[in-house]
């Protein structure tokens, strides 16, 4: 698949990924939850995210002539720009479903920065990303305030659920810095009033986090950032198993409708 | 006698569809407490555009009426036609009520 990759296009992109890629992992515990009601919980949060990359794929694709379905089941994993930490296994060892504890951290921490950005958006030059955003802060406020109340509550519980979130926690941080690194997309985006540098989230996403990890009483991790380029489309080993499933019926069945 | 509770308590689940309508008796869940009994009412209850507002409260806190003095308790309201408005003829110069 051909495209334009404009910088224009590769901001809306990493976003439009991050949101498709969290909902296709979040999906995977759909029949697996721990309990019904919060099934369903997950269930809506991966829907409501499904929502937030359509309208952004189909905005994202429009200058290439290329639909929502082509962007999302067509393209290959290098062209996909979401950053690492949203296609990462819900399990260290990729068992399915997975670690809950991870499920809410990274939904906890993800939806603190997708809070910020939709936010900011709302004030994005390009009216189409801002109507978007108006609809999407909502949810992620909603998504916010679910998963940062499990996380208190599992933080601050038993023994057990405490150490398996410090655990999760560990597991998680060194991929946070990848949010928040600043590079020539992000400058143009914020040239233009497209949207903000993400580098200028950090400050407010740092914030924020912290006080709510103090209040599940998780200690912070030491800051030792990976290197990740999921945003430049080199990804983990974990994206093109995703991608497998994800794809699969497009790939199965080229065309293929109902 | 010790024994650990394992089960989260059942909450009964209201919803109301729309302002100004009642609130509305809907299902019940599973949830550790009131807080979460809300979160999770709206996630399983107000999916497709049920409702603008959610009450719950503990299955064990509703008193209910025994089934089995269903009859002691409803059946003499029978034969009491006179309880009802349409019981009595207006008078003529009343035209609509």
């Amino acid at each position: 698949m051909k495209l334009s990759n404009t910088l224009e296009q590769r901001y809306l992109l990493r976003i439009a990924d991050a949101a498709l890629i969290l909902s296709q992992r979040n999906s995977e515990w759909c029949g697996h939850g721990p309990i019904l009601e919060e099934d369903l919980a997950l269930a809506n949060l991966a829907l409501d995210l499904l929502g937030q990359a359509r309208a952004l794929l189909t905005h994202a694709g429009a200058a290439d002539g290329l639909d929502e379905d082509q962007l999302a089941m067509l393209r290959l994993e290098h062209q996909f720009l979401n950053p690492v930490l949203f296609e990462l296994p819900h399990a260290a060892d990729g068992r399915k479903p997975g670690d809950f504890a991870f499920t809410v951290l990274r939904n906890t921490l993800t939806a603190v920065w997708f809070t910020l950005l939709w936010t900011r958006l709302q004030a994005s030059s390009d009216t189409e990303v801002a109507a978007i955003a108006a609809k999407a802060v909502k949810e992620s406020r909603y998504h916010l305030q679910h998963s940062g109340d499990w996380c208190v509550r599992l933080g601050d519980g038993t023994a057990d659920s405490h150490a398996r979130m410090q655990a999760a926690l560990e597991r998680i941080w060194p991929y946070v810095d990848e949010l928040f690194q600043a590079d020539a997309v992000d400058a143009a985006a914020e040239a233009s009033g497209l949207g903000p540098s993400w580098a200028s989230l950090r400050g407010e996403w740092r914030a924020q986090a912290e006080a709510l990890l103090a209040r599940a009483t998780l200690a912070l991790p030491k800051d030792r950032p990976n290197a990740h380029g999921g945003r430049l489309g080199v990804h983990s080993e974990h994206l093109g198993h995703l991608l497998s499933e994800l794809q699969y019926l497009q790939r199965a069945y080229p065309g293929g409708t109902w | 006698m010790s024994t650990t509770q394992n089960e989260w308590p059942l909450w009964e689940v209201f919803v109301r569809s729309k302002s100004g309508l009642d609130h509305k008796h809907c299902g019940s869940l599973h949830a550790p407490d009131s807080a979460m009994a809300v979160q999770m009412a709206r996630e399983v209850y107000t999916r497709r555009q049920e409702g603008v507002s959610i009450w719950v409260v503990k299955s064990e806190h509703i008193v209910a009426s025994d089934p089995g003095e269903k009859g002691q308790l409803f059946d003499p309201a029978d034969d009491k036609v006179y309880r009802h408005p349409t019981f009595y003829k207006l008078p003529s110069s009343v035209d609509h009520m």
